[in-house]
């Protein structure tokens, strides 16, 4: 085979260019903004060359809470999201009838926009002079007495990210585990069912093992997403998340490289390495767990 | 022999009625994620349609309403720019998805089809890119953006997100399973790279580029980080950014029914294309789609 140096370069030439500019040099920058100390962006200078940006981030008090709210919002909103999935991928795998409709429904939230739809969650959960909004009163006809999730205190801010979280999350999982299911071998099934295995049986040592790979892919890109969280709070609680005690890592950074507290890069940057360098970890956590739990065949 | 069959008549129906409970619950609980699901849309259609008067004067909110309005869409695009973030959220997607078009197709066809020095060693580098997250990287391109005085234009909107190393992949994979004898044929012919990328290659991979532009729509419609980045002019905000502006300061923070026109108006065009191309979305979301 002839080579084609020239003609491949120049059909890659485009999209070298705009990785190269986008994403390749801004890849070896932010480590060098992370260790510059100093840096100022009006003037492009800076002073020295060390750790302080890092242990500036980590002594933080905005850092550590949105470290905190992370961990919280991953902790609770992966396990649940998935588990939730399952039980419903499961139950519309054992239907026929309605089972288009419901999936077409179930998919809707990934097909909305997270900013707009979270205004809706906001009026729903919202406590308002004029009223005490939708959940509340539902609260209260059980018996409970009313709590503004928006501006009231922290466990109820977090209880409607983690939900508002789940809600938009779901329809991602739903649709992988589904077609999970619909791949396994019906043979297994058949083969158990001769042998009056029961369902729940069937499930925990069928089902599962076989679908396994798809629920480890699916608990490694949600930790990942989850850990990235941040429109969805905006969505919720407004820009301004260091004052509603709601902020993210992400948060953290974009906060720290624009708008009111912004126009420092380097401590953007040290915090995103971190933050890459907190999802890294847990990826390889999660691989070196699989290796245990999950059956490829 | 009369008692066997009732026994196994008695054993049938117990089956029928387990079945048809665990049929009632498995229903019960898809019908309530259902719910959970649709309820929000609902309450923002039925918001939006209620009067600015009325939805204040119910401190319980009611579940419906007699005298549904327009009002609220009207002023939904009159007193806030809403037209005009449409505008430029529809005009951000439609130029981004082209290009980045082009620059994939190109890529993956030298991928796939063109044999050149270091070919292997230069693809892995380049699916490597893809465990590097956007975090990293968008300090220094709000940086080098503003650098270029590219703020507040759609050039600085449009330029990072041109182009992907997944969707590069993905097409290249797809060009790489059409046969070999096609491209000889094709050159024996005397057709040029291009045309033959053009007028063959692309035709047979139709279906995965339909599932890539469903996926860029979708991620163009409902940016929010680069654009808040990037603009702080109202002229310029898509609508994830309009949409913040107007609850910040739009028609005035109580006015829930204007704000709530305006996020069905947002909602609509996806939702519109979700449903028409269902399965098509579906399939792409499965094949290459994240989010969660």
């Amino acid at each position: 085979m002839e080579k084609q140096n020239l003609k491949a370069w120049l059909y890659l030439l485009p999209a070298f260019l705009f990785l190269g500019a986008f994403m390749i040099y801004p890849l070896i920058d932010v480590f060098v903004y992370s260790f510059e100390e100093g840096y100022n962006s009006a003037s492009q200078t800076f002073y020295g060359v060390g750790m302080y940006n890092y242990s500036y981030v980590l002594h933080d008090p905005y850092f550590l809470q949105a470290l905190k709210n992370t961990f919280i919002l991953v902790i609770i909103t992966v396990p649940v999201s998935t588990g939730l999935a399952l039980l419903i991928s499961a139950a519309l795998s054992s239907i026929k009838p309605l089972r288009d409709l419901f999936q077409t429904i179930f998919f809707l939230p990934y097909v909305t926009n997270t900013l707009a739809v979270g205004l809706v969650f906001m009026i729903l959960f919202k406590k308002t002079p004029y009223s005490d909004g939708l959940i509340n009163l539902l609260i209260q006809f059980f018996g409970g007495s009313s709590v503004d999730f928006i501006d009231g205190p922290y466990w109820a801010k977090m209880f409607v990210l983690c939900f508002y979280t789940i809600w938009i999350v779901m329809p991602f999982k739903i649709l992988i585990l589904t077609s999970a299911l619909a791949s396994v071998n019906p043979m297994y099934y058949n083969a158990a069912r001769v042998d009056g295995t029961s369902r729940f049986r069937m499930f925990t040592k069928i089902t599962l093992p076989m679908i396994s790979p798809m629920v480890f892919y699916l608990i490694i890109t949600g930790f990942i997403g989850a850990f990235k969280a941040y429109s969805d709070a905006v969505a919720l609680f407004g820009t301004n998340l260091n004052a509603a005690e709601m902020n993210t890592i992400v948060g953290y950074v974009y906060d720290m490289l624009y708008g009111d507290s912004g126009g420092y890069p380097s401590y953007a940057s040290a915090a995103a390495i971190l933050l890459f360098a907190i999802v890294l970890t847990i990826t390889c956590i999660n691989l070196l767990v699989s290796k245990k739990h999950v059956h490829y065949v | 022999m009369s008692d066997v069959t009732s026994d196994y008549k008695k054993q049938e129906k117990r089956t029928r009625i387990c079945g048809n409970i665990r049929n009632g619950i498995v229903y019960f609980f898809l019908c309530l994620w259902a719910l959970i699901v649709l309820f929000p849309f609902y309450w923002m259609v039925l918001t939006s349609v209620k009067s600015y008067g009325s939805y204040n004067a119910e401190y319980i909110p009611k579940f419906f309403t007699l005298s549904p309005t327009l009002q609220n869409y009207v002023d939904a695009f009159t007193t806030v720019s809403l037209g005009r973030y449409l505008w430029n959220t529809l005009f951000f997607t439609v130029v981004t998805t082209a290009i980045m078009l082009v620059v994939i197709t190109l890529a993956a066809f030298a991928f796939a089809r063109l044999n050149f020095a270091g070919k292997d060693l230069i693809f892995t580098l380049f699916l490597s890119l893809m465990m590097i997250p956007n975090e990293l990287v968008v300090i220094t391109n709000f940086t080098t953006i503003t650098n270029l005085d590219l703020r507040n234009t759609f050039t600085g909107l449009i330029l990072p997100s041109v182009t992907s190393v997944f969707y590069i992949y993905l097409l290249r994979e797809n060009f790489a399973q059409i046969p070999d004898e096609l491209y000889y044929a094709a050159k024996v012919d005397g057709t040029s790279d291009l045309r033959y990328l053009r007028k063959v290659m692309v035709p047979i991979c139709k279906p995965t580029l339909i599932t890539i532009v469903i996926l860029k729509v979708i991620e163009c419609w409902n940016s929010y980080v680069w654009p808040r980045l990037i603009t702080d002019d109202p002229d310029y905000y898509l609508v994830s950014n309009g949409i913040q502006e107007i609850r910040e300061n739009g028609f005035g923070r109580e006015n829930i029914p204007a704000m709530m026109a305006a996020v069905v108006v947002i909602s609509v065009p996806l939702v519109v294309l979700f449903l028409v191309f269902r399965k098509k979305v579906m399939a792409g979301v499965a094949r290459g789609g994240t989010k969660g």
